[in-house]
């Protein structure tokens, strides 16, 4: 059963992995990068790794590939245009993938078997986020925060990359919009009959 | 024989999983037939209406004529759409809102400590948080497939709303992680068994917490009313600027779906509300451990039917929310999630996890 689940979503994975480089459409390419996240997320599930595979679901479905596809639909480019003349690059395309390729099966062969035979998704722990915060946060304390560290300078980086002062810019100014009290507003008068304001 | 029997009991674990998943949509979609009319009767309520009182005894039925009306519709896809992601779209939705519901207790079990759920996942909070955050992609497809421009600025502000609050939301469930030390839906509950003062959104077992806990749970409300698109958050359908954001080009079957979608996650997120923080399917008062021991049916039952009544009060504060509030800003609504709700439950968050690492007795 475990077997067939894992040949049925790998299928899924690399069917829609494939789609994402032969689709024409740039949010079709997104649509199916998405699926094969989210079947990679079933993968994960399949080993016994849910934390992971909530994560993935969580941060890259959720919220990255939200953002792609965001910007692809935004985006105005020819991309016919922009296809053109990509295939002057096939030879550099065969030998990344010949690397890929290489590193994988070299990874599968020397691997431990250990590691491809019994793999257990927590070890020492009860369930898996478990097992991942006992060494993220022990072992592997500094390298984290370092992470955490260096995605903060990208971000502020990105941000001061982007961020113009343009002073016609109309702005809300939200404390003076609620500080308006019903005297500021309007006043009322009591016009007599025939005589007006 | 003997090994008809055996393969008959390996069957047995699938069916009574095929069965109960049968019973959760039934009964989903009969309580949506209903709620959906009730939603509809406390609005016209509040405008001194009648709502809907034509079909059966006080309208009673309605839901079920407006069913065979959008059935028997004829489906018109505009021409310059994108035919396949303007279809997938609704299916998506409504799909991914009954999925979610594979994960939540709905009553205790008949042995201490378990409960009725289909799958009791180590991380349901987790599974819920992804799912819940998967129903942005139905609005972005269906709006950018409609091939119009109002269901795409709809999808557009649908997106970034969402995943603005989604964060918010994020944070006030990592302070009840916190509190409990799980992800099993089935444990949190179980953590506020005792009464009324038990749950987390009073939390008197961890004292001081009611001045955090308590913010935290109206955060949550308000921001699930963002993320399923309820007023006075409904920007992505504003009808007054967008006709009806990314529904304007759907309409019959496909039209029901998205509609089936954005109700069942109403009433998912009253039951993720109530699962965090109203104590799940306890009562506001204890039962009492012997009476549980000896009477696990009775327990089950008044479990499944506080679940539900504690489902029902939200959603009718849901509804009376759309009928009183009116509707927000798009920068209002950005600014209330990105400026005060983000930072209050991110503080909120030191607080608890502070509590839990000096004064809790985990």
């Amino acid at each position: 059963m475990a077997v067939f689940a894992f040949y049925l979503i790998a299928a899924v994975v690399l069917v829609s992995a494939l789609s994402v480089i032969m689709a024409r459409n740039p949010v079709h390419s997104v649509l199916w990068l998405i699926l094969a996240f989210f079947s990679s997320a079933g993968l994960l599930v399949l080993i016994g790794a849910e934390f992971l595979a909530m994560l993935l679901v969580v941060v890259y479905v959720g919220a990255v590939a939200v953002l792609f596809l965001f910007v692809v639909m935004m985006l105005d480019v020819d991309f016919v245009e922009l296809k053109r003349g990509t295939l002057r690059y096939w030879p550099f395309a065969v030998l990344v993938g010949i690397v890929f390729a290489a590193e994988i099966v070299l990874a599968s062969v020397v691997g431990t078997s250990e590691m491809t035979t019994n793999f257990d998704a927590s070890p020492g722990a009860e369930t898996n986020a478990e097992a991942i915060g006992q060494v993220m946060y022990t072992q592997y304390l500094l390298l984290f925060q370092m992470a955490g560290v260096i995605l903060l300078v990208a971000m502020v980086g990105a941000i001061v990359l982007t961020l113009r002062h343009r002073p016609e810019t109309k702005r809300q100014n939200i404390a003076k919009q609620t500080s308006r009290r019903r005297s500021d507003a309007y006043e009322l008068k009591d016009p007599k009959p025939g005589q007006g304001i | 024989m003997s090994n008809y029997v055996e393969s008959l009991g390996q069957l047995w674990g699938p069916l009574m999983v095929l069965g109960q998943i049968g019973l959760f949509t039934l009964v989903l979609l009969l309580s949506i037939a209903f709620l959906l009319l009730l939603d509809r009767k406390v609005w016209a309520g509040v405008m001194m209406r009648k709502g809907p009182n034509v079909v059966g005894p006080f309208g009673l039925m309605q839901s079920f004529a407006d069913f065979g009306k959008f059935l028997l519709k004829e489906i018109v896809i505009p021409a310059g759409a994108n035919k396949t992601v303007f279809l997938i779209a609704p299916i998506l939705t409504c799909t991914l809102a009954f999925a979610a519901w594979a994960a939540i207790p709905v009553a205790p079990g008949t042995v201490s400590g378990t409960s009725w759920v289909i799958s009791n996942l180590n991380v349901g909070v987790l599974y819920l948080f992804a799912i819940s955050s998967l129903g942005v992609y139905g609005i972005i497809m269906g709006g950018w497939a409609s091939n119009s421009k109002y269901p795409f600025l709809g999808a557009l502000r649908s997106a970034a709303q969402m995943v603005s609050y989604e964060v918010s939301i994020g944070f006030v469930i990592v302070t009840v992680i916190l509190l409990v030390g799980s992800m099993n839906l089935t444990d949190i509950v179980n953590a506020q068994e005792g009464g009324i003062w038990t749950w987390h959104a009073f939390s008197f077992q961890h004292f001081p917490l009611i001045v955090v806990m308590f913010p935290m749970f109206v955060i949550f409300f308000v921001s699930a009313l963002a993320e399923t698109n309820r007023p006075p958050f409904d920007l992505p359908e504003a009808e007054s600027e967008l006709v009806a954001g990314y529904q304007v080009e759907y309409g019959s079957t496909p039209y029901l779906l998205f509609m089936l979608g954005e109700y069942l996650n109403i009433v998912l997120m009253c039951a993720l509300m109530t699962i965090l923080f109203l104590g799940g399917w306890h009562g506001p008062f204890s039962l009492g451990e012997e009476f549980v021991r000896d009477h696990p049916f009775i327990n089950a039952f008044s479990g499944l039917f506080w679940f539900m009544f504690k489902i029902l009060i939200l959603f009718i504060l849901f509804a009376l929310v759309k009928a009183i509030v009116p509707r927000y800003r798009y920068d209002q609504l950005m600014r209330l999630g990105w400026k005060i709700f983000l930072p209050t439950s991110l503080v909120a968050v030191l607080i608890v996890s502070g509590y839990v690492v000096y004064l809790g007795v985990q």
